[in-house]
């Protein structure tokens, strides 16, 4: 969720290289990038000499394609987020049942397992366990941009010119929360979908003459915000904790209407062939210690109790910059997605690009 | 210089270098109205890049070039009137034969009607009417030739430069372009250059011929006076086939007299008209085969004339070209010698037979060597 | 006929590798794909054979609408890249001796050696509000205010002559390498001047190179990917991010196999009116050139 697919893509094939020859047993984790930190992966190895650990770096979209092109095979275990297991194991039937009784559920914070498994039961079967959880929200400049508190403040004409926004579905929903819908509510009701979408289609159609341009991955994110191009955009909140690194001006801004939350979730393909190895990675990345390294690389909350005080020491400030206790209570979980969605979604990305405006 | 030109090429002290070295040397000549003058070198003699200046795609570093008596000097290639022939005849490969002979035509705006008559007038002159719509892949390497000649005619051209066209075609159809050319050139009353390396080619279709080595001219006349009269040891050896020793002159005068070669075979010679000869000097002697009178069996013991000389020696072996044969004689000195005979089919001189050879020393054409070359 | 027999097998297992890769490699995936732009999703795990996909390209202004676009703006990069490689290619083939022409070609493919993404990137540290040429110009007191160079169809279509102008000149400078110089002499011998000689003469012969360059180049940027995302603005859609995105983002494999069928068949369409056009034929340019 944070790197240029490309870029995963080319630190990818550096990593495979430097994996070893594969007489032992491999495990092949399909995952972002940074989930998989070169320093964690070797201390894996070490403890399990006989597990080879080969990484891929994927995002969610591409995860979902691979595994369909093989029918769940080719990886041992993959992290979509947690709302795009359900439609997708129903369309394409690409994952396993989990054995919880294998993990060690007992660190996990109760609340986002709960709220996984609940996501992602299928005919009585849990498919997936919470691993790193983050938020998409606001970023802005507060030197330049003090004020700056809703997803609406993108379209704000005083920003004219110096706002970003990713066009995916993510400006989508949180431009809905911020005209006082409920997309996640509208989801059972696609009609009502529809309308909503249409709405925020106008709406940011309207606002693409106050965009700068559309971001498409952290780095260019980042080169803007940091060049003082752009005074405020939409983010994902690991993005702004590492620029709060760089420039202590520059936070994460939950939006007044709530952040929305995501949480990418261990989940093993269907034809996946070393269960015990993902079994063993997951249990040995939720150790406190490990935590901690996986986190400084992603930027990100693991889903174990009292996570926010493994964070690396910077980035516990960058989150206690962001977040009030009211901010995470207020958060928005992203609802599973019904099938047929993604294609409306679809839709009104294609008609917001094509509309020439700004 | 008459004040009405009747040189339709004029080249003063025309020189041209390249950085250090030396192309073309101070090079002067004129040439007259409707004359097949030819320009004969080795290769690397410079004869291309006079050529080149004269066409325009060179400027030349000294010296005037005029065409029939104004400077064209600064005159780029495409304003003036002389037209060229080039080596691969450079036919546009993406137009037909109609579209080749009419591109000079389109480009002086000539108007189309105009351009047609021109074309199949010119076409008919070359006695090709037919090939207007072929393309040029689909001609004979003779058509092509004419073709090529036709394109510039069609321009009607003060002077008409030929880089040695026939160079890429076969023996057979050489000869016959040779003659070819000559009747053109009659035909078309326009002044052909023709730059070639083939003594043959020159001699036959020009003229005048001027004979280039290292930049320079060594003599320009017509074809006999090159091949009787060379006033050069460069141009004695380049025309025609010859005899070559070197030797030194042991006694004579200012028109001729006794040399003995490096091999010890003692000459009878003739100064060639220009230069003074003195006893001790290096020389250079030429003698042409059909000059040399083979002697066999009885005839070998008849006393030559005295202002002959004669080597005995053995057949080593004959050289069967029809009239042109010749017979390859090894003289007692070792040095293997050329003469001509007539072969009749019987009777005639075998490998291994004695032999005397004689030559007047009015054909024993002497050069001083100078010390420089 | 042993002999025969020998000689039989010989061609057949030199031919086999090439017949090979054409089938697997070429010819079955495009068939898969085909089969699979034919299927309609009716409901989850449910597909019925049909035309709906097309049907939807062609009733959805947007899908066309982009599709157009992709291949106007790929005609211009062809038609600017031509315009810039011809005099470069004219001048490495006939102009450079033959120490500075290596060094010239050289120069045209180190650009190759990086990956698109990292020439995107430096257009972007070049061409941003921030970046060395707004601020170069700001310090030279040429303009007030920082200018923003990057995110429109005008640095796209620069990003992209950059990308594919060696493909035009590498078969450019092939054709006119062999074009003999007295042609061009000849050319100028019989009284035309330089335009004559380029229109008539020079373009002429160099046909084959300029068309098989022209198609190399619309293809590979009718199909580019990376460089109009990176450097393209707001309204700047391409039709392979369309055809990525259903891929990818929408999970609709079948809309995205149609999609990439319309882009083939279009460029194609493309193609085949250029030959048309220019009077040449496929067999002619490729074998040429």
């Amino acid at each position: 969720m944070r790197l240029n697919p490309t870029v995963a893509a080319l630190l990818a094939a550096t990593m495979l290289t430097g994996a070893g020859s594969a007489q032992a047993e491999t495990l092949r984790l399909l995952t972002w990038g940074s989930y998989a930190p070169e320093e964690l992966v070797q201390k894996f190895e070490k403890e399990y000499p006989d597990i080879d650990v080969e990484v891929t770096f994927s995002n969610n979209e591409e995860m979902i394609a691979k595994l369909r092109a093989t029918g769940g095979a080719g990886f041992d275990l993959a992290q979509p987020s947690h709302d795009r297991i359900y439609a997708a194991q129903l369309e394409y039937d690409i994952y396993k049942p989990m054995d919880l009784s294998k993990i060690d559920t007992s660190v996990m914070e109760p609340s986002l397992l709960e709220g996984v498994k609940a996501n992602t039961t299928i005919e009585g079967e849990v498919y997936s366990v919470p691993h790193q959880w983050g938020t998409s929200g606001l970023m802005a400049n507060k030197e330049m941009a003090p004020d700056f508190k809703g997803w609406g403040d993108l379209c704000d004409p005083k920003y004219k010119g110096k706002t970003s926004m990713r066009l995916k579905r993510t400006i989508l929903l949180g431009t809905a929360f911020a005209m006082g819908e409920d997309p996640f509510a509208a989801y059972a009701d696609l009609d009502k979908y529809q309308e909503i979408l249409d709405k925020v289609a106008d709406k940011l159609i309207e606002c693409k003459g106050n965009i700068k341009a559309y971001w498409k991955g952290g780095d260019d994110l980042s080169a803007m915000m940091l060049s003082g191009e752009i005074v405020a955009s939409e983010t994902w909140d690991s993005t702004a904790y590492k620029l709060f690194g760089q420039n202590e001006n520059i936070v994460f801004v939950p939006p007044e209407t709530g952040a929305l939350a995501w949480i990418d979730t261990f989940t093993l393909p269907r034809k996946g062939k070393a269960d015990d190895a993902a079994y063993k990675w997951i249990n040995f990345v939720l150790r406190p210690e490990n935590v901690t390294i996986m986190s400084s690389s992603t930027g990100s909350m693991a889903s174990v109790k009292g996570a926010k005080d493994l964070l690396p020491p910077e980035k516990k400030v960058a989150v206690s910059a962001a977040f009030t206790d009211a901010d995470i209570s207020n958060l928005k979980f992203f609802a599973n997605i019904p099938p047929g969605v993604e294609d409306m979604e679809g839709k009104t990305l294609e008609k917001i690009k094509a509309a020439t405006g700004g | 210089m008459t004040p009405n030109p009747t040189f339709d090429l004029e080249c003063n002290n025309i020189a041209k270098s390249f950085g250090k070295v030396r192309a073309v040397n101070d090079v002067s000549f004129t040439i007259p109205s409707g004359s097949f003058f030819s320009i004969l070198g080795p290769s690397g003699c410079g004869k291309t890049t006079l050529m080149r200046m004269i066409a325009g795609f060179e400027e030349p570093t000294g010296g005037d070039i005029k065409i029939k008596g104004k400077s064209v000097l600064g005159t780029p290639p495409n304003k003036r009137n002389v037209k060229m022939v080039f080596q691969h005849l450079a036919l546009f490969p993406m137009m037909n034969v109609y579209e080749n002979i009419a591109y000079g035509l389109r480009c002086s705006g000539h108007d189309k009607d105009e351009i047609k008559r021109k074309v199949h007038d010119v076409l008919e002159r070359i006695a090709l009417p037919d090939v207007a719509d072929r393309e040029i892949h689909q001609l004979s390497g003779g058509q092509k030739q004419r073709i090529a000649i036709a394109r510039c005619m069609v321009l009607d051209p003060d002077v008409l430069l030929l880089d040695e066209p026939l160079g890429a075609l076969d023996l057979k159809l050489r000869e016959a372009m040779k003659i070819e050319l000559k009747l053109l050139q009659h035909q078309f009353n326009t002044t052909f250059i023709y730059i070639t390396h083939d003594q043959s080619e020159a001699l036959v279709m020009s003229d005048h011929v001027a004979v280039m080595n290292k930049g320079d001219f060594e003599q320009i006349g017509t074809p006999q006076e090159l091949y009787h009269r060379p006033n050069t040891a460069f141009v004695a050896g380049f025309v025609g086939d010859s005899n070559r020793w070197t030797g030194r002159v042991k006694s004579g005068d200012a028109t001729g007299g006794m040399a003995e070669t490096d091999q010890g075979l003692p000459i009878k010679f003739t100064a060639n008209g220009q230069s003074q000869i003195s006893e001790g000097e290096t020389v250079d002697i030429f003698v042409r085969p059909e000059f040399i009178r083979t002697l066999r069996g009885a005839d070998r013991q008849s006393p030559v004339e005295p202002h002959e000389t004669s080597i005995d020696g053995v057949v080593d072996s004959l050289l069967f070209n029809g009239a042109n044969s010749r017979v390859l004689v090894r003289g007692s000195t070792g040095q293997l010698i050329e003469a001509d005979v007539t072969l009749t089919g019987s009777g005639d001189l075998t490998p291994g037979e004695d032999v005397r050879l004689a030559w007047s020393s009015e054909q024993a054409t002497c050069f001083a060597r100078h010390e420089a070359s | 006929m042993q002999q025969k027999d020998i000689k039989r097998l010989t061609m057949l297992l030199l031919f086999a590798p090439f017949a090979l890769w054409i089938l697997l490699l070429i010819l079955l995936p495009h068939i898969g794909m085909v089969i699979l732009s034919l299927r309609e999703k009716v409901a989850p795990r449910v597909y019925e054979f049909g035309f709906g996909n097309y049907i939807d390209f062609a009733m959805e202004p947007i899908y066309w609408n982009t599709l157009l676009r992709t291949g106007s703006m790929a005609l211009l990069v062809t038609a600017l890249a031509l315009l810039i490689g011809f005099p470069i290619a004219y001048y490495i083939a006939k102009v450079a001796g033959f120490r500075t022409r290596g060094a010239l070609f050289l120069l045209c493919l180190i650009p190759l050696w990086v990956s698109d993404l990292i020439r995107a990137f430096g257009w972007i540290l070049l061409l941003r509000e921030t970046g060395v040429i707004s601020t170069f110009l700001q310090w030279s007191g040429a303009i007030d205010g920082p200018i923003e160079f990057l995110y429109n169809d005008a640095t796209v279509v620069v990003g992209l002559v950059y990308t594919v102008i060696l493909f035009m000149i590498v078969p450019l400078v092939s054709t006119l390498d062999g074009m003999d110089n007295s042609m061009i002499e000849a050319g100028y011998n019989l009284g035309g001047n330089g335009f004559t000689v380029l229109r008539r003469i020079i373009v002429p012969y160099a046909m084959p190179g300029i068309v098989s360059g022209c198609i190399v180049v619309f293809m590979l940027t009718a199909g580019s990917y990376l460089t109009p995302i990176l450097l393209g603005g707001k309204n700047s859609s391409w039709f392979t991010e369309q055809i990525y995105d259903q891929f990818i983002t929408r999970f609709n494999w079948e809309s995205g196999a149609a999609f990439g069928f319309l882009l083939l068949a279009f460029t194609s369409l493309v193609i085949w009116l250029g030959l048309k056009l220019s009077g040449q034929t496929l067999a002619n340019t490729v074998a040429k050139s």
